[in-house]
């Protein structure tokens, strides 16, 4: 006999029921698992019990994409992430090139201009020379088209089956420039949320080629580098509270996180968030919400309203924001909530992602 | 997308919701039989567009849900084994059985893989003849064809490397318990649209007539729910119940005779027990003999499985329509997601995992839906 | 349950084992359907396809048809009912 963990807080009363049976539990993990590592709750509970109460500093605790600091008159932004996916090689990108746009873009979710970059490549014994040779040089040439310079780095190899053929990590060192205070704090109600373009490309185009979910349609990543974009924003003088990149977890999870840390409410709706036609395909054909796939080459900006038009419009003009769109607002109500008017006039709500997103028959 | 968008259009939305509170007098509560409607209702806010005379309950059309304790430690068991491939739709992955999911089994170095079609467990088979090739073929009817397809052509190319372990569940039986049952609230029924697809609706129209229960054959879009929710408030208030078909445009009355036929020669039906409801007679598929081959359940020998289930969750309440996720105590508490304590807040069209992920669990949807 | 998407059959084979398969397109995205349960489709039909089969072809004049009943309905319930209705709606845009 067991009872539920307390875990939660308030244990309720145990229920009598005439018919109905239930599983054990697994409320203590007592492994990693992989919905550990999808961005979601259960990678936000990992980071708050076991990280969090280790290392709690005023620069740790927002748990921004990255540390904001002063060195002198300077403000530095420093950034890491690891890159694991499988495959290495996907339509529209690689594991290099992930790497690379990926700390780039943590960095300009601060606000900063990038500068410089490390990478630690951890190889599996058995790595085919050429495969190594593809994705180094794919991450010079993402550095450069991104103006940044890899300026110190690591490797190591592992036995065969101790890695998955590669794994990378990459850090970045970036300049915040003055007048430039991006903090989920700064998010007030009325404020209005742009999404630079159509979601979910990431997440499908790596989908589509694992095995036994094939589509005979290429589906590209979207990953680029979002500095431009920002510094075109920026360019603007206009005020902007926040940037944030929806990676894992897509941009329910992105919204979720700075809805609660801001403590604001979120209003969106359906009908304006941009999805392309073979996106939108291999959602409803895997039954897969796009709200939650990830997005590599996409930012969202909360601006005052004031500012919306003229960044919209600025976004605009650049190719990675051609398609930028205003798809909802901040409000007062319902604090760390985000909603969505639903495309036929109802409402729901908007949440994190609890753990993987799996395809689904029913 | 052509067939699915034009069934999301806002104002044909609003001109159905019109209707219905045009038509009904008096309160009525209706039963969406499958997961996948009550993912619609949810995820769209249907339900809440619907006058509050209409009250949706939902029912147990989650095969992943109802599928039992036992079959589910049986499958982890053989996904256990070392020389095993186990394949599964990614739906049962994070179903709990006694002591873990597929999942985590896999982080402890068992081979689970996710397919998209029973089809591409064959292919896997082929590529790994020294590796046995398990397949946890669940499902309602929908889903029968497909798993039937791949045991015939596994027997038929000499696939000798795969098998299937089966726990498929029909749905008129579960009707008909709910019902059968005192507990029973249910007046109208939303008819499972793709089964339909399958097998047709032949087997409602006694159930229609016994109970007098109108059952209106019901499709997936949110219009299409609409308009069976339409359908059948008319019927209550007429006071009529004949089974009607809302999704001619996929749905026959005789369904697909092509896909019946072949069903019937790879399963028979047999007794089968549902997560949270108990045995219902005559409600499941079992491979039949000559496929005894393809049978994991005769192959692999993974003994009797004592399981005992702590009656903590309402799951089985919940499954039947006669309580509401938001009735559990745990729910949104002690049962999330993360932590789910039943299969209905696990599979992503339970109950309570709809309800969960659409917020259902959260105050501040009651105040923000209230009316102004 | 029983997650189906209609999609566009544009081809008609047979795979190395004789099995009749094809492909379809949903929404730009193409995918293998196995089409041994709909003999009668052809290149141009929708197929209804649930874990990679096509379990029934969408017969697009009904289809046709019962839209337009909808669309017509819509109608009469404003011939009938031209005020608000006389409960509040419990949710027609939140703010």
């Amino acid at each position: 006999m067991t009872t539920p963990n307390a875990d939660a807080g308030d244990a309720g009363e145990p229920v009598s029921v005439l018919m109905g049976s239930c599983p054990l539990p697994l409320t203590n993990y007592k492994e990693i698992v992989l919905a550990h590592g999808s961005g979601g709750k259960l990678s936000q509970e990992l980071i708050q019990k076991i990280v969090l109460p280790q290392f709690r500093n005023d620069l740790l605790d927002p748990l921004h994409d990255g540390a904001v600091f002063s060195v002198g008159d300077t403000r530095l932004a420093f950034s890491t992430d690891s890159y694991v996916v499988s495959p290495i090689f996907f339509p529209g990108g690689d594991i290099g090139k992930l790497a690379v746009h990926g700390t780039v873009n943590d960095l300009a979710m601060c606000g900063a201009r990038p500068l410089y970059l490390s990478v630690g490549f951890i190889l599996e014994e058995g790595l085919p020379m050429d495969d190594f040779w593809r994705v180094v040089k794919s991450m010079r040439e993402a550095a450069d088209a991104a103006g940044v310079t890899l300026v110190t780095g690591d490797t190591k190899v592992v036995d065969r089956g101790k890695a998955d053929k590669i794994f990378i990590t990459t850090s970045g060192i970036g300049v915040v420039p003055k007048g430039v205070n991006i903090h989920p704090k700064r998010v007030q109600p009325g404020d209005q949320i742009i999404l630079s373009g159509d979601i979910a490309t990431h997440g499908i185009a790596i989908m589509s080629v694992r095995e036994g979910l094939e589509f005979e349609t290429e589906i590209a990543s979207d990953t680029a580098p979002l500095n431009g974009l920002v510094e075109a924003i920026f360019a603007t003088g206009k005020d902007v509270h926040v940037l944030r990149d929806p990676t894992r977890g897509g941009i329910s999870s992105a919204l979720s996180e700075i809805s609660q840390s801001a403590g604001v409410g979120m209003l969106l709706e359906e009908a304006r968030i941009p999805i392309s036609e073979e996106v939108k395909g291999a959602c409803e054909i895997l039954g897969l919400d796009p709200l939650y796939v990830a997005n590599e080459g996409k930012l969202l900006a909360i601006v005052p309203a004031d500012a919306a038009a003229a960044v919209l419009a600025v976004m605009r003009t650049h190719p990675l924001g051609r398609d930028a769109t205003i798809i909802g607002e901040v409000t007062a109500d319902h604090a760390g909530f985000v909603l969505m008017k639903t495309r036929i006039g109802g409402t729901r709500v908007v949440d994190m992602l609890s753990g993987e997103q799996l395809p689904r028959i029913c | 997308m052509k067939y699915l968008d034009e069934y999301r259009d806002e104002a044909l939305a609003g001109k159905i919701v019109a209707e219905i509170r045009h038509t009904v007098t008096r309160p009525w509560v209706l039963m969406e039989v499958c997961g996948g409607q009550t993912h619609t209702i949810v995820k769209y806010g249907i339900d809440q567009l619907l006058p509050d005379k209409v009250e949706l309950v939902h029912g147990p059309g989650c095969p992943v849900c109802v599928t039992s304790l036992e079959m589910i430690d049986k499958a982890h068991a053989i996904a256990r084994r070392p020389e095993v491939i186990f394949c599964s739709f990614g739906d049962m992955l994070r179903v709990p059985g006694s002591e873990a999911d597929l999942l985590v089994l896999k982080s402890r170095g068992a081979d689970v893989r996710v397919v998209y079609s029973p089809m591409d467990c064959l292919k896997i088979a082929r590529a790994n003849p020294d590796k046995k090739v398990v397949f946890f073929a669940i499902g309602f009817e929908t889903t029968a064809p497909g798993n039937a397809m791949a045991a015939w052509q596994a027997r038929r190319q000499g696939i000798k490397n795969f098998s299937m372990l089966v726990s498929h569940v029909l749905v008129p039986p579960a009707i008909a318990s709910i019902l059968q049952s005192p507990l029973n609230r249910v007046q109208g029924f939303l008819g499972p649209g793709h089964v339909c697809t399958v097998v047709g609706y032949e087997e409602y129209e006694p159930l229609a007539e016994r109970y007098h229960v109108p059952i209106v054959v019901t499709g997936f879009e949110p219009l299409d729910l609409l308009e069976g929710v339409l359908m059948t408030v008319r019927q209550l208030e007429a006071g009529t119940y004949e089974v009607q078909n809302q999704y001619p445009r996929v749905v026959k009355r005789e369904g697909n005779r092509v896909a019946r036929d072949l069903v019937n020669k790879v399963f028979e039906v047999c007794d089968r027990k549902w997560r949270g409801v108990g045995l219902i007679p005559k409600s499941g598929y079992k491979l039949r003999d000559e496929f005894g081959d393809h049978d994991a359940e005769q192959l692999f020998e993974v003994g009797e499985i004592d399981t005992a289930e702590p009656a903590i969750c309402i799951s089985g309440l919940v499954l039947q329509g006669v309580k509401k996720p938001h009735d559990c105590p745990a729910f949104g508490t002690l049962c999330t997601p993360q932590h789910p304590l039943g299969a209905t807040m696990v599979s992503a069209e339970g109950a309570c995992a709809a309800y969960y992920a659409y917020g259902r669990h959260l105050q501040c949807e009651k105040k923000a839906l209230a009316p102004v | 349950m029983c997650l189906a998407i209609p999609g566009k059959l544009i081809e008609i084979s047979e795979n190395p084992e004789g099995v009749r398969m094809g492909k379809a397109n949903f929404g730009g995205i193409v995918k293998q359907v196995c089409l041994e349960y709909t003999p009668e489709v052809n290149i141009g039909d929708y197929v209804l396809v649930h874990v990679g089969f096509a379990l029934s072809k969408v017969d697009e004049d009904v289809a046709a048809q019962t839209y337009q009943m909808l669309e017509e309905m819509e109608q009469l319930a404003e011939l009938d009912d031209p005020e608000a209705p006389d409960e509040s709606p419990a949710s027609s845009g939140v703010s």
